[in-house]
């Protein structure tokens, strides 16, 4: 899933501060599963802005809604009725869904919400960790399923650096070295030789690097 | 003894080795400003004392004078200048760039490393590149040096001759990997190595002992690296908060065992002590002497260890 963290209050209060009418939209998928932008911190942000508002003396209407998801235009249409009443929207959904709100409500402000950080995992009760940088060619097959593009703090192709100590990486103690993770994979899959060919240089194209990337499926297009 | 003799660049550094003499190699860092006469003060002090003198790339990401242009001016006073290039900050356009640019002033060795995570650096917010990772830069070198081409598969006008190198940190983990990491670099075409600085001796013999079983003793020339500890302050720094760096408690402990003034004599003892029980181990081939900002003792440490005078060819 995409993981995403919530802003600090002080920076959404800072983006509505001109308005009298905010919406609040949650999104029900990754974002409530990393509890930053499911219907439950809407009402929490929601909260927190009428508390803010009503102490500054400040009419402000701060009204919730969570939508299915936010980058999904069936369900974004969903608020087409409320969209105009309202001075702002602010999104907890991913920076997809930000975006995507805004290609559809046109001349309304949409301000963010979270701070939108990676594609990973729920490792432990509120601890998230990154597994995938959607570099556009998964080498996972030659890594033993640990990817060293999203999880080598130099991503490296033929590491580990000269920095892994004790399985940790050289830029902080409690962060896996990637290097390492490989490396106990390959060995216990019985395949550490896959570790002495040399990895080829990266085509990245395919990556952020190619510039905006859009997936087109001939078969499925109408 | 089987490795090979043939040269395949003018560098000084290449001819020594494959004469079968111990080489000497040393570093300077290059200063956090434009005044190249501190990076040509450091070379003055040590010229007579080494074969070649490394120039740090930015090292621990610290902004400094590039050390390309610091190459250029060590080659203009007539030495032998290893153009350390880390992959952190460049992409695959701008090395080699700079290779051919190193290449026009005819700088003959290249060292290629990953470079430190830009944490610990001046910039800690900076974007990093990684565009291609320490292993592909020696193979980029070759490629350029030896077929004449470019990344991209064009033809390269007046290619580079360089004498490729690259490190090795024996002491890093998961050790058994180590051995097997310095093959791969040398499958990427590594002509010499230059380790981190060892302090625990038994564990790089082990090292050694390890890469000798791989049969890279005679493919690829290892100078093992040193540094003279100032006091028990850098040592137990060093230990500590430096990653993948192994300080035994016995260096501590004799450090300490000593007065404060004497200490920095009691670390270039331990020095010259390391290079001459190194100088035993199957498969060393030379020296990397790294005297962090002390680049006034590498003569002393040098001629300690019997590596004095430096041959001429
Ligand atoms: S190799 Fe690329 S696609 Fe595969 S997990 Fe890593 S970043 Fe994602
Ligand atoms: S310590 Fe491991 S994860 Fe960290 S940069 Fe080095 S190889 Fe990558």
């Amino acid at each position: 899933m995409i993981v995403a963290s919530k802003k600090p209050i002080e920076e959404v209060i800072d983006y509505i501060k001109d308005c009298n009418k905010v919406l609040i939209a949650g999104c029900n998928e990754c974002v409530t599963v990393c509890e930053a932008g499911g219907k439950k911190e809407v009402g929490i942000l929601a909260s927190a802005l009428r508390m803010y508002f009503m102490n500054k003396g400040k009419d402000v209407t701060i009204d919730e809604v969570t939508l299915e998801r936010q980058c999904d235009r069936e369900y974004l249409e969903e608020i087409k009725h409320m969209a105009p009443n309202y001075d702002a929207i602010v999104s907890l959904a991913c920076g997809v869904g930000v975006q995507f709100m805004a290609e559809m409500y046109k001349d309304k402000p949409i301000f963010p919400g979270v701070n939108t950080s990676f594609m990973g995992a729920n490792l432990e009760r509120g601890m998230w960790g990154e597994r995938c940088a959607g570099c556009g060619q998964c080498i996972l097959a030659k890594t033993g399923a640990v990817c060293p593009v999203a999880r080598c703090a130099k991503r490296l192709f033929n590491g580990p650096c000269g920095g892994s100590t004790k399985g940790k990486c050289e830029i902080n103690p409690n962060v896996d070295c990637a290097w390492q993770l490989i490396i106990d994979r390959l060995k216990a899959l019985g395949r550490l030789d896959d570790y002495d060919e040399l990895m080829p240089v990266k085509d990245w194209s395919k990556d952020r690097a190619g510039g905006p990337r859009t997936v087109v499926r001939e078969d499925l297009r109408i | 003894m089987s490795i090979q003799t043939e040269l395949k660049t003018p560098s000084k550094l290449e001819k020594i080795l494959k004469s079968g003499q111990l080489a000497v190699t040393s570093e300077c860092g290059p200063p956090r400003g434009s005044d190249a006469e501190v990076i040509k003060k450091k070379a003055q002090m040590i010229k007579d004392y080494v074969d070649a003198i490394n120039i740090t790339d930015n090292q621990t990401s610290v902004t400094r004078l590039c050390s390309l242009a610091s190459c250029i001016h060590l080659k203009l006073m007539g030495l032998e200048p290893i153009l350390q290039m880390v992959v952190r900050d460049r992409n695959r356009i701008a090395l080699q760039s700079d290779i051919l640019g190193a290449a026009s002033f005819d700088i003959y060795n290249i060292l290629c490393l990953s470079g430190d995570h830009q944490s610990f650096g001046d910039n800690p917010t900076a974007q990093n590149v990684f565009d291609i990772d320490s292993m592909q830069l020696i193979q980029t070198v070759r490629l350029m040096r030896d077929e004449g081409k470019f990344l991209g598969g064009d033809n390269i006008l007046r290619p580079p001759k360089m004498f490729v190198g690259a490190a090795a940190n024996p002491f890093a983990d998961p050790f058994e990997i180590r051995a097997r990491r310095l093959a791969k670099k040398v499958k990427a075409g590594a002509e010499f190595i230059q380790t981190q600085c060892i302090y625990n001796v038994p564990r790089f013999k082990e090292w050694m002992k390890q890469v000798g079983d791989l049969g890279l003793l005679d493919k690829v020339f290892i100078l093992a690296g040193v540094t003279p500890m100032k006091s028990v302050g850098m040592a137990k720094y060093m230990k500590n908060k430096v990653p993948g760096m192994d300080v035994p408690d016995e260096i501590i402990k004799r450090l300490s065992g000593v007065p404060k003034e004497k200490q920095a004599e009691e670390g270039i003892k331990i020095c010259i002590e390391t290079i001459q029980e190194l100088k035993e181990v199957e498969g060393v081939r030379g020296f990397h002497i790294m005297a962090i900002e002390w680049e006034e003792k590498v003569p002393e440490i040098v001629k300690g260890a019997g590596l004095y005078p430096r041959p001429q060819v």
